[in-house]
C-alpha cells in the first residue's frame, strides 16, 4: 500500500512538473507578441489609435491567425440549437477562410443555454487574450451574462439566436452586444396575427420555463394576443426546466379551456408538455403552439405522433434567395452530416459571421507585420453596418444592436413535417 | 444549565409556531381553491393518479437508498445514475425490438423482455459500483464513501453521455399501453396503472424477500450488527453485493417505469428523481423499508396536487413552478415534528 502511495505521489510531482512546463511554453510563445509590441510601438502612427481606444487593440502577430470564439449550446437537450449556428458559421469560414490576411481559427465555447454555462464561456473567451470577437450565443439566458462580460473587456459579441427582447432593450443593452436573431417582440407578434387572423380564436393560454427568452415571448405574445384581436388569455403559467411531469400545470390550464395553448419553451421540456398535454382531457380541441427554441427534428422525434397539427413560429428563410438553396445549403449538410438542416438559426451565424468579417477588415490595419484591430472602432463598424445584403435579408444595426431583417413564419407539423403554412409567399 | 434549555425551548416554540402557520396557511388555501371550484373533481382525480404513479418511481428508487443505508450508514449518491442506466438499456432494448418488429407483434413479450433487461444492467451496475466505489473503502472515515459515491456518480453520467451523446431521445413505447380505462368514476391512463401495478408487485416481492427468505433474514441481522452477524456464519460481504444488486434491480424497473412515463431519455435524467427519492427515504424515514415507499407516494402526490391546491386559492401567478418548493416544505415540516422521518428510522432493514 505504502509502495503505491509512494508511486503516487511521484506521479503527482511529475505532473506538477509538466504542467509548469506547460506554461513556460505558453510564456514562450507570447515573447513573440512581447516582441512585436514594442516594434510596433516605436512606430508610433496608427498604434496610437490602440493608445486612444478605451479597450485597446486586437493584436496579430504575422502568419497567427485570426481568433473567432463562438459561444453556442452544443451539448444537452438543445443541442441541435447551436450546432445548427456553429455549422452556418463554419461554412461561412469554408468560403472565407481569411480576414484581414489572418487565418480564422474558431474558438468553439458552449454555452449551456443557462445563465451559469454562458458565465463560464464568456470568462473562457476573455482568458483568450486576442480574441477578435464572438459569434453567440445560442440562449438569451445565456446572453445576458455574456454580453456583460464580454461588454466589460470590449469584445463584441454578436447572435445568431438570441430572441429576448430585453437584450437589446435601451436600458438593459450591453455597449459590444448586437444580434442578427429577430427580436421576439416581433415573433410573439406575428404569433398573435397568426392566432387571431389565420386560426380565428379568441382565448388562449401560455407557459414559459422561467428563462428570458421563454418568460418574454410568451409574455409579448399575451400582450399582442389580448391587443391585437381582443382575446383572452386564461392562465400564463410557468414551469421549472428539468421537470418531467406536467399533469399539475396542464390540468390547472384545461380547467379553463383555452382554444390555443403557447409554450414557447425548449427541447426536453417542449416535447414532454406536447405529449402531456395531447392526453390532457379538456385540451382535447386545443390547438398546440410554440416558437423556434424547440423548431428541431429532436423535439419531433422525442415527442412523436404528438406534435401533429402542432404550430410554430421561426425565422422566415423562404425569403433566402437562390445562394441558400444552390451554395448554402449543400455546404452545410456536408459539414454537418445530417440530411438536414436542424434548427432555424444557420443563416443568422452565417451573417453574423460575415457582418463580423466586414467590421474587422474595416477598422484593422498593419504595421510592422502585425495587424491591429481596435475594438472600440470595431463596434462603431459594426453598429454602423446598412443595408447588408445577407442571406436572412437586409440588415441594419440600430443603436441597439438589432441588426436583424426579422421576418416571421409559421409552420405546421404534417405527417412528422415542418411545413410552412403562413404567411404566404 | 437552565439558561441553555431555555433557549432551546425558545427554538422550539419557533419552530412549532413556523410549522403551525405554514399548515394554517396550507390548510386556508385548499380551502380558498376548493371552493373556488375551478378545478373539476375528475381533474383532481387526474392529478392524484399522476402523483401514484411518479411516486412509486421515486418510491422504487428510494427503497435502493434506505436498503444500503440500513445496512451500511451510508448514503449510495450514484443511486440515481444506477436507475438512468436503466432506463438507458430500456430504451435500447425497445429500440431494437422495436426495429425487429417484436414490439408490433407481441407486446407482452417485449415488454418483460426490456423491463428484464433493464433490471438486470442496473443490477450489475449497482454490483460493480459497490466492487469498485465502495468495498475498498467500507474502513474509511464516512465522508469518504460519500466523496467516492458523488465521483462515481459523475463517472456513469458522463460514460452515458460519452456512449449515448447529450441530446434528449424519444422512446419507441409500447402501443400495448395507450389509452385509457374506467375504473368506476376515475378515468386512469393505461401506462399509469401499468406503472403503480409493476411497482407495488415489486415492492411487495421485497417485503416477502427481506422478511421470508434466509438472504433477507441474513440482511436483517447484517443491518442490526455487522460483526455478530458474521460470527454467526453470514457471508457479510455477499449481503452487501446482494443488497446493491436488489436496489439495482428495484431502480433498473424504476428506469423503465419512469421511461414509460414520460417517453424521454437522456444522460442527465437521473439526477433529479436521484434527489426526490432520497427526499423520499429520508421523509419516510431513512433504514425503513415501508417508509421510503409511503415517502415516494407522499412526495409523488404532493409534486402533482400540492400547488394546484394550496397556491391557486391565494391567486399566486404560475403556482406550478413552486411544486418542489412545496415538497421540500413539507419535507422540513416533517424534520420540524418527527426528526427521524415519518415511521421513524429502524435500525433493522
Amino acid at each position: 500500500m505504502q509502495k503505491y502511495m509512494r508511486w503516487s505521489g511521484l506521479l503527482v510531482v511529475l505532473m506538477l512538473v509538466l504542467a509548469a512546463c506547460q506554461a513556460d511554453t505558453g510564456g514562450s510563445s507570447d515573447p513573440s507578441a512581447d516582441e512585436s509590441t514594442p516594434a510596433s510601438s516605436e512606430g508610433a502612427g496608427g498604434t496610437a489609435d490602440c493608445d486612444a481606444d478605451e479597450f485597446g487593440c486586437v493584436e496579430i502577430a504575422e502568419g497567427d491567425p485570426i481568433i473567432i470564439g463562438t459561444e453556442l449550446v452544443i451539448t444537452g437537450a438543445n443541442e441541435s440549437l447551436g450546432l445548427d449556428s456553429q455549422y452556418g458559421a463554419e461554412v461561412a469560414r469554408g468560403l472565407r477562410p481569411d480576414i484581414a490576411g489572418h487565418e480564422v481559427e474558431f474558438n468553439h465555447q458552449d454555452d449551456g443555454c443557462s445563465a451559469e454555462g454562458g458565465t463560464a464561456a464568456a470568462r473562457a473567451l476573455v482568458s483568450e487574450e486576442n480574441i477578435a470577437g464572438v459569434i453567440g450565443t445560442s440562449c438569451s439566458s445565456a446572453g445576458i451574462p455574456s454580453a456583460e462580460i464580454l461588454s466589460a473587456e470590449g469584445v463584441m459579441l454578436v447572435s445568431p439566436s438570441n430572441t429576448a427582447p430585453s437584450l437589446t432593450a435601451p436600458e438593459t443593452h450591453e455597449p459590444f452586444y448586437a444580434r442578427t436573431a429577430h427580436n421576439d417582440s416581433i415573433q410573439g407578434a406575428a404569433m398573435a396575427t397568426f392566432v387571431c387572423e389565420v386560426l380565428s380564436l379568441t382565448t388562449a393560454a401560455t407557459i414559459d420555463d422561467g428563462s428570458p427568452y421563454a418568460d418574454q415571448l410568451a409574455n409579448v405574445f399575451a400582450r399582442e394576443f389580448e391587443s391585437q384581436c381582443g382575446g383572452t388569455i386564461t392562465n400564463e403559467e410557468a414551469i421549472t426546466v428539468g421537470d418531467t411531469d406536467f399533469s399539475g400545470v396542464l390540468e390547472n390550464i384545461a380547467a379553463d379551456s383555452p382554444e390555443f395553448l403557447y409554450f414557447p419553451i425548449f427541447v426536453a421540456e417542449g416535447a414532454l408538455i406536447t405529449q402531456q398535454a395531447k392526453e390532457t382531457s379538456g385540451l382535447d380541441d386545443t390547438v398546440l403552439g410554440g416558437a423556434d427554441g424547440y423548431f428541431t427534428p429532436d423535439w419531433l422525434s422525442a415527442a412523436g405522433e404528438a406534435t401533429e397539427g402542432h404550430v410554430l413560429s421561426g425565422p422566415d428563410l423562404a425569403f433566402a434567395g437562390d445562394f441558400y438553396e444552390a451554395d448554402f445549403l449543400p455546404a452545410y449538410l456536408e459539414v454537418s452530416g445530417t440530411d438536414t438542416t436542424i434548427s432555424v438559426f444557420h443563416a443568422h451565424a452565417f451573417d453574423a459571421y460575415n457582418m463580423l468579417a466586414d467590421a474587422i477588415e474595416e477598422v484593422a490595419f498593419t504595421e510592422g507585420g502585425t495587424t491591429y484591430i481596435p475594438r472600440t472602432a470595431l463596434k462603431d463598424a459594426f453598429f454602423a453596418i446598412e443595408g447588408y445584403e445577407g442571406i436572412t435579408g437586409t440588415l441594419t444595426c440600430d443603436e441597439n444592436g438589432d441588426c436583424a431583417d426579422a421576418k416571421i413564419s409559421v409552420s405546421e407539423v404534417q405527417d412528422g413535417e415542418f411545413v410552412r403554412i403562413w404567411p404566404e409567399e | 444549565m437552565p439558561a441553555r434549555r431555555a433557549r432551546l425551548n425558545l427554538v422550539n416554540i419557533f419552530l412549532w409556531v413556523f410549522g403551525g402557520a405554514i399548515l394554517a396557511l396550507s390548510a386556508w388555501g385548499a380551502f380558498l381553491t376548493l371552493s373556488e371550484g375551478r378545478i373539476s373533481p375528475s381533474a383532481w382525480q387526474t392529478l392524484i393518479v399522476a402523483g401514484v404513479a411518479l411516486g412509486s418511481v421515486y418510491a422504487l428508487i428510494a427503497l435502493g437508498y434506505t436498503l444500503v443505508y440500513g445496512i451500511l450508514f451510508m448514503i449510495n449518491f450514484a443511486h440515481g445514475e444506477v436507475f438512468m442506466w436503466g432506463a438507458f438499456t430500456a430504451f435500447f432494448a425497445a429500440s431494437a425490438l422495436n426495429d425487429i418488429g417484436m414490439i408490433d407483434a407481441s407486446p407482452l413479450l417485449a415488454f418483460l423482455l426490456v423491463l428484464l433487461t433493464a433490471m438486470l444492467v442496473s443490477m450489475l451496475v449497482a454490483v460493480l459500483l459497490e466492487r469498485v466505489a465502495y468495498r475498498p473503502l467500507r474502513g474509511a472515515p464516512r465522508l469518504v464513501p460519500l466523496i467516492t459515491a458523488i465521483g462515481a456518480s459523475l463517472v456513469l453520467q458522463y460514460t452515458a453521455r460519452g456512449f449515448y451523446g447529450s441530446g434528449v431521445r424519444g422512446y419507441p413505447g409500447f402501443g400495448l399501453f395507450g389509452g385509457t380505462v374506467e375504473l368506476g368514476p376515475i378515468r386512469i391512463d393505461v401506462v399509469e396503472l401499468v406503472v403503480i401495478f409493476a411497482a407495488l408487485a415489486l415492492m411487495f416481492a421485497l417485503y416477502f424477500f427481506i422478511n421470508r427468505t434466509r438472504t433477507g433474514r441474513a440482511m436483517r441481522a447484517v443491518s442490526e450488527d455487522k460483526d455478530v452477524a458474521a460470527m454467526m456464519g453470514i457471508n457479510v460481504d455477499r449481503i452487501i453485493v446482494t443488497t446493491f444488486a436488489i436496489g439495482g434491480l428495484l431502480a433498473g424497473a424504476a428506469g423503465i417505469l419512469y421511461t414509460l412515463l414520460f417517453n424521454q431519455v437522456h444522460f442527465f435524467m437521473g439526477f433529479l428523481p436521484g434527489i426526490k427519492a432520497f427526499t423520499a427515504a429520508v421523509l419516510g424515514g431513512i433504514g425503513n423499508i415501508i417508509g421510503a415507499a409511503l415517502g415516494g407516494l407522499l412526495l409523488g402526490i404532493l409534486e402533482q396536487v400540492g400547488p394546484n391546491l394550496l397556491l391557486t386559492g391565494y391567486g399566486i401567478p404560475s403556482p406550478n413552478q413552486l411544486q418542489d418548493v412545496i415538497a421540500f416544505t413539507v419535507l422540513v415540516l416533517v424534520l420540524i415534528f418527527r426528526p427521524s422521518g415519518l415511521l421513524g428510522r429502524k435500525e433493522n432493514v
